[in-house]
């Protein structure tokens, strides 16, 4: 293997990586209440506007903007559950389409009318420039969205398998009724997850932030990519996300760089296509 | 009974006979629908654009007393062949895409009653909007789409201010001539475009002309605008590693291409871009600093004080909060004027008396606010009269550099970049 196409896969896995992290907030939220959040590509733009506010306005580096936007949108998942969500969650499918759709235009063109249409972008040295590594060209801040999105991932894992809250909230999505029996508040539990939810997808935004243009409709086509890796990834599995996120960026950057830019969405998609034909439930979903 | 059905008819004709005073006296106002991509991927290009036609209208309504003294049709008051009726433009967002541009075209004709359409930027949507307009006989104007097929599909009320890919390959195969005899490795050429109509229909016409002019273009690039990674394209670059490159891209396209560049440590020796993203003010903040000798195109210079484009753009950078005139921006001023000049001379919101007026518009290069040479029409519609400068990136700003006589600073080679 050439040293081209191995930086080719390193590339396809730092940005998969990413495709990963911006992908766990989608996917908790519909593991916890089978709710499909159409405002997900909207969330993490506005994580990206935290960036450039806190860095423009405040001054502060990643080291403030991507805890701010943590809270930023945690807070806005929450703030979307209670005035929103838990409303047209008792609403037919339909409604709740419909609703988190209008919440994606809400959000989209407010951002379009408090920040402008203008394409902004943050300096390029906040993590310090490339480096170079057994002859592979590393770009700094999108290793720094890497790792970070891999123990996103781990993290949000964790906290579902082995510790109470998790368990609480695995026993909210499974069963809301049986859970409040328990004594165990179903909405306390989902606004939780939003929170968490919110928390991971305003990091994914302030990390893309640093080596991404952003603008009011950026959000637009990370959630196209962030479905179709929940989906691939099996919905409700934040592994499973990781996975699939991983497996989308290798293919298409192996796709863009052999046979051509153009191509690569459909190989993807008929990647896709195929898994979901054999293994509707996606890689890692439970059936 | 009688009296009270005569005593109402009176009544009516009198209103009547007022309103027609009323109209008579005071001219009621052009409506011109202005269409761009106001949200999308070419929002910024698109509310850039709208500024500058709305500019426009206010110039030609409200006047500026030094730019009077250079353009009669900035006095004020309005259009002067219409009894000095006022221009009211009536913008619409196509979204960036074509169908919802053809929807808003559709919208401003039939419910809006608009004497004339200008837009849009991306040529696949003028496209489609001007499709619209030429069914239901309504003169559109494109300040700006320059791909080749758009003058080709034998409309009748199709009109093009903007200098078109063929002018442009010209004015790029002419330059790298140039650079070629002063001793610049001009080998093999890349061209990276984005795939829709602006992005295919630039390339064909530059890789035709570059054929014929015995270049060699030994790549061809097309890639979709808004992924969000390019490494993959920059590596086929540095691996076939071609002297000269085009860039044929949108705004966030741009920035990640000049990015990844930089990341992957890979220079041209000349690096090249057709305006559009590469131009957009976005772009030039964003990166400027790092692309230091990028060579580009644009149709606007700013001229010495005092000259109109020097004017427009001080009243440009007012309207906008600080982006001055840039190609983009210029070239939408420059289309909406022409359009205003030709319905001034109509003396009508009639249809066809306005594309009977386009048809023999005639506006000289010294009323130009764009580098263009004037505006005239030929047969299909398309500008003769357009030009276009090269310019190149120094110190985080365009300077034009080519050709001689209008440039303002000598050309640097090879492409520098990024510093270290």
């Amino acid at each position: 293997m050439s040293m081209t196409l191995v930086q080719v896969v390193i590339g396809g896995l730092l940005l998969g990586a990413v495709y990963a992290l911006f992908s766990s907030g989608l996917t908790l939220i519909w593991g916890m209440m089978n709710v499909v959040n159409f405002a997900h590509g909207d969330f993490v733009m506005l994580g990206m506007y935290t960036a450039v506010v806190i860095w423009t306005s405040l001054g502060g580096g990643p080291w403030a903007s991507v805890p701010a936007a943590a809270i930023v949108i945690a807070t806005l998942g929450v703030i979307s559950y209670f005035f929103l969500v838990r409303h047209i969650m008792k609403g037919p499918m339909l409604a709740q389409i419909l609703g988190t759709f209008g919440l994606a235009l809400f959000l989209r063109y407010g951002a379009l009318w408090a920040f402008g249409a203008n394409f902004k972008s943050l300096p390029d040295n906040l993590v310090g420039h490339s480096f170079v590594l057994g002859g592979i060209r590393f770009e700094g801040s999108r290793v720094l969205a890497a790792v970070v999105g891999l123990g996103v991932t781990f993290a949000l894992h964790l906290i579902l398998t082995r510790t109470q809250i998790g368990s609480r909230m695995l026993a909210v999505s499974e069963n809301a009724t049986a859970a409040q029996l328990m004594g165990i508040r179903p909405q306390r539990m989902q606004a939780l997850a939003w929170a968490m939810a919110g928390a991971a997808t305003g990091i994914a935004g302030a990390l893309i932030a640093l080596f991404l243009p952003i603008s009011p409709t950026a959000g637009e086509t990370l959630a196209i990519v962030a479905f179709v890796t929940v989906s691939l990834g099996g919905f409700g599995s934040v592994t499973g996300a990781l996975v699939a996120g991983l497996l989308i960026g290798v293919v298409e950057s192996l796709t863009a760089y052999l046979v051509g830019p153009i191509y690569k969405e459909v190989i993807v998609y008929t990647l896709f296509v195929l898994v979901l034909w054999f293994r509707p439930q996606g890689l890692m979903g439970k059936a | 009974m009688y009296k009270v059905v005569r005593r109402a008819l009176a009544a009516g004709s009198a209103l009547i006979a007022c309103s027609l005073a009323f109209g008579a006296s005071a001219q009621d106002a052009v409506k011109i629908g202005v269409i761009y991509p106001l949200t999308g991927n070419a929002a910024s290009a698109g509310n850039h654009a709208k500024m500058a036609a709305e500019l426009a209208a206010d110039i030609i309504n409200n006047g500026d007393p030094e730019l009077a003294k250079l353009m009669p049709i900035a006095k004020g008051g309005g259009l002067s062949g219409l009894k000095g009726a006022k221009i009211q433009i009536l913008s619409a967002d196509n979204q960036g895409t074509p169908q919802a541009g053809a929807n808003q075209a559709l919208r401003l004709i039939t419910q809006e009653k608009v004497a004339a359409l200008v837009g849009s930027y991306q040529s696949g949507i003028t496209q489609t909007e001007s499709a619209v307009a030429e069914k239901y006989s309504i003169p559109f104007v494109a300040p700006e789409s320059t791909a080749a097929d758009l003058t080709e599909r034998g409309l009748k009320w199709f009109f093009r201010t903007t200098p078109v890919s063929v002018n442009f390959a010209q004015a790029y195969a002419s330059f790298l001539k140039e650079q070629k005899a002063a001793g610049q490795k001009i080998d093999s050429i890349a061209i990276v475009y984005e795939n829709t109509e602006y992005g295919t229909g630039t390339a064909a016409a530059i890789a035709d002309l570059f054929g014929k002019e015995g270049f060699n273009v030994a790549m061809k690039l097309p890639y979709a605008a808004n992924g969000p990674d390019v490494q993959p394209q920059v590596l086929q670059l540095k691996e076939k590693n071609p002297s000269v490159v085009i860039f044929i891209s949108y705004t966030a396209d741009a920035i990640l291409y000049a990015k990844t560049m930089k990341e992957l440590n890979w220079k041209p020796t000349i690096l090249m871009a057709d305006d559009a993203g590469f131009n957009d003010p976005a772009f030039v903040k964003a990166m400027g600093a790092q692309v230091e000798g990028l060579v580009s195109r644009s149709a606007f210079a700013d001229g010495k004080p005092g000259s109109i484009a020097a004017i427009v753009d001080a009243l440009y950078k007012k309207k906008s909060g600080g982006d001055g005139l840039d190609d983009g921006s210029a070239r939408a001023i420059q289309g909406f004027l022409a359009l205003a000049d030709a319905i001034n001379r109509a003396g009508s919101t009639d249809p066809n008396k306005i594309r009977e007026a386009l048809i023999a518009t005639d506006m000289p290069s010294d009323q130009m606010v764009a580098g263009y040479n004037g505006v005239k029409y030929d047969a299909k519609g398309q500008n003769t009269l357009g030009s276009s400068l090269v310019i190149q990136m120094r110190g985080g700003k365009y300077v034009p550099v080519w050709p001689k006589a209008k440039a303002t600073a000598d050309i640097v080679l090879p492409y520098k970049g990024w510093s270290q």
